[in-house]
């Protein structure tokens, strides 16, 4: 059976890098076939910028024969939307903890607001 | 659509028109891959200007660049809503082309539509920085608890964009719109089934609600 790293992300860690060196670090793990646990997530922005670049990066004629097919992600939704008082100090709630890992590995098999269940499959 | 329920629609066109006025608004269909969006485009569509706005199917990702239907006019006497109707791609994590064998496409097929289906989904989220209003159409088939749907959520608040969950499919059996409800109760979800019709006056009722204060 393959093997597949299981790496915990401090958030201190990504606190220091700008979004796309986040994105750049989280797609060269996965790519790798690392399943990532952040410690703090992404923001909703940063979600949906590291789809756009996941999807820029399935080639379905690569010469690996298409084996990157994108990323399953998963993580708690931030608790409601920020309070006026929150918006008008311009604080963000943080993201929250957030799963990464290859699609050809990681299955989510069950989500809800208090349990995620993955699997990681080998070959 | 009964007498009734066109005299109810008659008054939802009313309403558009006096809280509108001549406003054009262009709101956005997103979801996920087979949720139903291009079916609820249509159904607008058809039921404000009797056109349709692009071809349904079971195969994934039929939707691979966002259609637009403009200028949907909703009333009229110089006092009337504009409305663009955008039905975007679904949007997905992952787009593998195996996929799209296993419904009956050759492979060079396969790797082409999963090629314009990733272009779709970049192409989707890029458009949220262009509409004054989002319809999140759910499968109320499926869990609501997916990572593109709080991604969505996440970015339509962060936006505050105006938004209302439509949670389609209610016709099929095992539909739960209950737990859509209960997983976004800080906003508006309607049951609807886009296909039979089912419960679409509410919809407009409600995109009056929500959408009421948009507009360019």
């Amino acid at each position: 059976m393959d093997e597949a790293g299981v790496n915990l992300i401090s958030s201190h860690m990504l606190d220091g890098m700008s979004t796309e060196e986040k994105l750049d670090f989280i797609l060269e793990e996965v790519r790798q076939g690392e399943v990532l646990v952040l410690e703090r997530g992404l923001t909703p922005d940063e979600q949906s910028r590291l789809i756009e670049r996941t999807m820029g990066d399935i080639d379905p004629d690569s010469e690996d024969g298409g084996e990157f097919i994108g990323i399953e992600m998963e993580g708690y939704r931030d608790d409601g939307r920020p309070t006026w008082l929150q918006k008008l100090l311009g604080k963000i709630r943080p993201p929250r903890m957030t799963l990464i890992g290859p699609a050809n590995k990681l299955k989510t098999i069950h989500k809800d607001d208090d349990v995620i269940k993955t699997i990681i499959l080998g070959k | 659509m009964d007498g009734t329920s066109m005299g109810f629609l008659d008054s939802i066109k009313a309403a558009f028109r006096s809280l509108f006025g001549a406003k054009q608004v262009r709101i956005g269909i997103y979801g996920p891959p087979n949720a139903g969006k291009t079916t609820l485009a249509n159904r607008i569509s058809r039921d404000w200007s009797g056109d349709v706005v692009g071809s349904v199917s079971e195969v994934p990702h039929e939707t691979r660049r966002a259609q637009q239907k403009k200028g949907i006019q909703v009333g009229g006497d110089g006092n009337a809503l504009t409305i663009d109707i955008i039905d975007t791609p679904g949007i997905a994590t992952k787009v593998d082309f195996h996929d799209f064998m296993e419904h009956g496409l050759d492979e060079e097929d396969s790797k082409q539509r999963a090629k314009e289906a990733t272009e779709g989904v970049i192409e989707a989220i890029r458009w949220l920085d262009n509409v004054d209003g989002v319809i999140l159409l759910m499968d109320s088939t499926r869990n609501p608890f997916t990572q593109v749907n709080v991604t969505i959520i996440g970015n339509l608040e962060a936006r505050e964009l105006p938004v209302l969950i439509a949670a389609n499919k209610i016709d099929l059996d095992g539909s739960t719109p209950a737990t859509i409800k209960s997983a976004f109760s800080q906003h508006q979800v309607i049951p609807i089934s886009a296909l039979t019709g089912h419960n679409i006056d509410m919809l407009y009722e409600t995109m009056v609600d929500v959408f009421g204060r948009g507009g360019r």
